[in-house]
């Protein structure tokens, strides 16, 4: 077996060789800029984006017309939200989120209530889910956006999508995804799902980093979004900046082969996460954080009581890539707002992993990690005296901690 | 971020986990940090009556490795030191030793919080008055 190995697929995946191989020759050989209209460079740049925008368009079930290239999710997230605050300032300043979604989401609308506008933040349940009856009940005459990710990056939870944008449309209220960790894993349908802006982006799902893509309706209804960069008017005005080339040809051929591939991934890889998750779970005291029947096929986040998240990661990091929802690292001492969002005591989240398995994620490897997570929880649980009190019986809510 | 070899060492390999008798009058434990911040440590030391020498120490911890690192290299200073030494340890020898980066500094601290609290139980079950600690601010 090959070390390290490699289970933060959330956070970023490795590039599929097919990807690059078809990307390479655009560095290269066919160099042009696609903008350039007078020259066989142009010509070949122009052709080669336009084949990878129907490739993009096609795994979300969408018209190549409505996608619009941009540097990734977090331009994608300002450029969707921002884009609709100011297009539709004259129908409102009201935007809906959650407190689950990505700071790219959550701090573009702070700045956007620091530029006037109003925002609702909605719990979510302990189960990682909204509340489709609040999210109803805090629509009101000036909301003009809601805004719910599709899945969650910690936890892998996936929102009610079609439930929310039915919500949405019968109020005449648009509705944005961040749809970043579903796109490439499960079927993403912007018809079906009734989705008005989405925000997607290739490494996530295979492809290169720096590339992404706005999903722009253009019928029923037909939405504009306010351009957030000023320059050559690309991409029908809405993002301006020479196209990306290799990057749009690489994020094409990823989505052809998950278009293509996803389904199969899907099912291995379940059954690896459910025989990682289960394996797991015999540990004593073990919890698995968030919805686990709607959730991603390939996450899981999982809590394991009374030993702390990053001094269980250095027992194995060496050979084993997983993050923790522990901000130890951090100078906060915070642990993961996500986690906290569902209800879990700050001790229990500091005790997760999220398991994040990929395309190239094998059995030997799940095996292998259960070997060693489960070795060094019981290890780290001999040296905690969290551990020792609990199994006296001491009940630890009980106990007047210094907090510091 | 990548962890010093000193501080890797003393994940792997700790020095002095377990646990002594808390109701020993010659005993004296120290529990400090709490659950919800991400680090918890016990630390306890066994006392010679007669000549004030520590001669034992034991921790367990419930933190990151750093965490780990600060109580099990504190139990081995501890371990020959007469309880007034024990009392001049200064969490930036810890520091230093283990080559903890500015955000691991609280571990020392609370290492250092966990000698004197440990140092206190002894006292008062001594019939000693309770010394009072000045506060680090770098929790």
């Amino acid at each position: 077996m090959k070390f390290p190995i490699y289970l933060d697929n959330n956070s970023t995946t490795p590039m599929d060789p097919r990807v690059l191989e078809t990307m390479i020759p655009y560095f290269t050989e066919h160099f042009g800029n696609a903008a350039s209209r007078n020259h066989p460079f142009g010509w070949e740049a122009e052709e080669a984006v336009d084949y990878a925008r129907e490739q993009v368009a096609k795994l979300i079930g969408a018209d190549p017309k409505e996608i619009i290239f941009t540097s990734g999710a977090t331009e994608g997230d300002n450029l969707g939200i921002k884009g609709v605050y100011e297009m539709y300032a004259s129908k409102g300043n009201h935007i809906i989120t959650a407190t689950t979604e990505h700071k790219a989401v959550l701090d573009t609308c702070k700045h956007i209530e620091k530029s006037g506008g109003e925002v609702t933040y909605l719990e979510v349940k302990e189960d990682g889910l909204i509340d489709l009856a609040e999210l109803e009940a805090a629509i009101k005459p000036t909301t003009i956006l809601v805004s719910i990710m599709y899945a969650n990056n910690e936890i892998g939870v996936i929102q009610p999508v079609k439930e929310i944008a039915a919500i949405a449309k019968k109020h005449g209220v648009l509705f944005f995804t961040d749809a970043v960790q579903a796109v490439g894993k499960i079927p993403v349908n912007v018809i079906e799902d009734g989705i008005d802006v989405m925000a997607f982006t290739a490494h996530k799902m295979y492809g290169p980093k720096g590339i992404g893509a706005l999903y722009v309706r253009r019928k029923n209804p037909r939405v504009k979004v306010t351009a957030q960069m000023d320059g050559g008017g690309h991409e029908r005005g809405m993002r301006s900046g020479t196209l990306n080339v290799p990057g749009i040809v690489g994020f094409g051929k990823a989505c052809e082969l998950a278009r293509l591939e996803m389904e199969d991934d899907a099912i291995r890889l379940s059954k690896l996460r459910d025989k990682l998750e289960n394996a797991l779970m015999q540990i004593e005291e073990t919890y698995v954080n968030g919805n686990r029947a709607h959730r991603l096929p390939h996450v899981a986040n999982i809590s394991f009581k009374h030993v702390e998240g990053e001094g269980l990661l250095m027992g194995f990091n060496k050979n084993i890539a997983l993050s923790s929802g522990s901000a130890c690292t951090s100078a906060s001492l915070e642990p993961s707002y996500v986690l906290k969002a569902l209800g879990l005591g700050d001790d229990l989240a500091h005790s997760s992993l999220r398991f994040g398995l990929g395309r190239f994620t094998t059995e030997e490897q799940i095996d292998y990690t259960i070997e060693q997570i489960s070795n060094t929880v019981h290890k780290l649980r001999d040296m905690s005296p969290l551990w020792e009190m609990y199994k006296e019986g001491v009940d630890l809510s009980k106990i007047e901690w210094a907090h510091h | 971020m990548a962890y010093s070899e000193k501080v890797i060492d003393h994940y792997s390999n700790p020095k002095n986990v377990g646990t002594l008798d808390k109701a020993s009058k010659s005993v004296g434990t120290g529990l400090v940090g709490a659950p919800e911040c991400g680090d918890v440590m016990r630390l306890q030391i066994q006392v010679d009556d007669a000549t004030g020498v520590i001669t034992d120490a034991k921790f367990k911890t419930f933190g990151c490795g750093s965490a780990i690192a600060s109580s099990s290299l504190a139990t081995e200073w501890l371990k020959g030191k007469t309880v007034d030494q024990a009392m001049a340890i200064d969490n930036m020898d810890l520091v230093e030793e283990l080559n903890l980066p500015p955000v691991k500094i609280h571990c020392s601290v609370l290492a250092e919080d966990a000698i004197k609290a440990a140092i206190n139980d002894y006292r008062v079950k001594n019939g000693l008055e309770e010394l009072m600690f000045e506060e680090k601010g770098v929790h």
